[in-house]
């Protein structure tokens, strides 16, 4: 999906990397393969990037300049308006920034105060949530399906709108991410007003 | 009894006693397992102490309780001791501080043929980071 923008953006500046929140290299390959791509895919499998930068659904992107600073933070990104109809979230305002701060270094935001006010920081409820993630993740790895399964609902409970956690984990747990178990968290979801990251607009 | 505790996401096995009222730990193993050390003056890593109030019940019968230990430490404490397993996440508060400095947190992944990659390495581009999933 992101490879017509490495492509376009041929720049030896940009690098696309993309993390895949996914059990392993298995799931994602067939994507990749699709997307023939030829940015890095990183698999974290242990949701160490979604725990870092507090990524609660995907597909999340932000931007990290050349110093190693975040200078957009998390936003929901679409290569193209496939769920438009259903997020909300058009790709063509996100993806023009891009364009613009790789060809002339244009930031949305004028400061680092402008930045930090479109963050949303994890609360309490969250890191133990990831903290249960961690501990099912481990538990269903060791054969222990029956208590992974607890601490996965555990989480979902105390995170209940985050989908990596949610609808990451239903691969695992041998149920269908598209199919029935799907439609309570989208019901919870839109009845919360699609709690995704609040919609960015880039000032000036 | 083996225990494995979950510090992040490192899985580092030790010796714990696992009661009706918690899991217990032998001071030596916090040390080993976590770098915290118990000193007259708090429970200590590297230059930082925090002060142990006797209501922190800490330490029961010479052996630290992990619950009142995450406790201290503030962080969030997943615990099954049934299955004599435990994960240590990260607190809030320190997620917080850290993406709020803006300075990208750093990581190390492998990619779809093993291969290590680290956010750092790329210093000096653009990075556009999107995190996707094939569910």
């Amino acid at each position: 999906m992101w490879q017509a923008l490495q492509t376009e953006l041929a720049d030896p500046t940009f690098q696309v990397l993309a993390v895949a929140l996914d059990r392993n290299a298995d799931d994602v390959r067939p994507f990749a393969e699709a997307a023939a791509a030829t940015y890095p895919i990183l698999v974290d499998s242990e949701h160490v990037v979604a725990d870092l930068y507090r990524i609660i659904n995907v597909p999340t992107g932000l931007w990290i300049d050349e110093r190693g600073r975040i200078v957009r933070p998390n936003d929901a990104v679409f290569g193209n308006d496939t769920f438009a109809h259903m997020t909300g979230v058009t790709s063509g305002p996100h993806l023009d920034a891009l364009r613009a701060w790789v060809k002339t270094g244009a930031l949305p935001f004028g400061s680092d105060a402008d930045v930090r006010a479109r963050q949303v920081l994890p609360t309490a409820d969250e890191q133990l949530a990831r903290a249960e993630y961690t501990l099912a993740w481990f538990l269903h790895r060791q054969g222990r399906t029956e208590a992974a399964e607890r601490h996965f609902l555990r989480a979902g409970e105390l995170a209940p709108h985050d989908w990596t956690i949610r609808r990451g984990s239903m691969p695992i747990r041998g149920l269908d991410p598209m199919g029935e178990a799907l439609m309570p968290l989208w019901s919870e979801w839109v009845a919360a007003g699609l709690p995704y990251y609040p919609p960015m607009k880039p000032v000036g | 009894m083996t225990f494995t505790l979950l510090d992040e996401t490192h899985a580092v096995p030790v010796d714990a006693t696992v009661a009706a009222d918690g899991v217990r730990l032998a001071p030596a193993v916090v040390r080993d397992a976590l770098g915290w050390e118990l000193k007259p003056q708090g429970l200590c890593k590297d230059d930082t102490c925090i002060p142990v109030p006797p209501s922190a019940a800490l330490v029961r019968d010479g052996a630290i309780d992990l619950a009142a230990l995450a406790d201290l430490l503030g962080r969030p404490l997943a615990l099954d001791a049934a299955e004599n397993a435990a994960c240590l996440g990260v607190a809030a508060t320190d997620r917080a501080r850290t993406l709020a400095s803006l300075d990208a947190p750093d990581f190390t992944l492998p990619d779809l043929d093993g291969r290590s990659h680290t956010l750092s390495a790329y210093r000096g581009k653009k990075v556009f980071l999107i995190a996707f999933a094939s569910w």
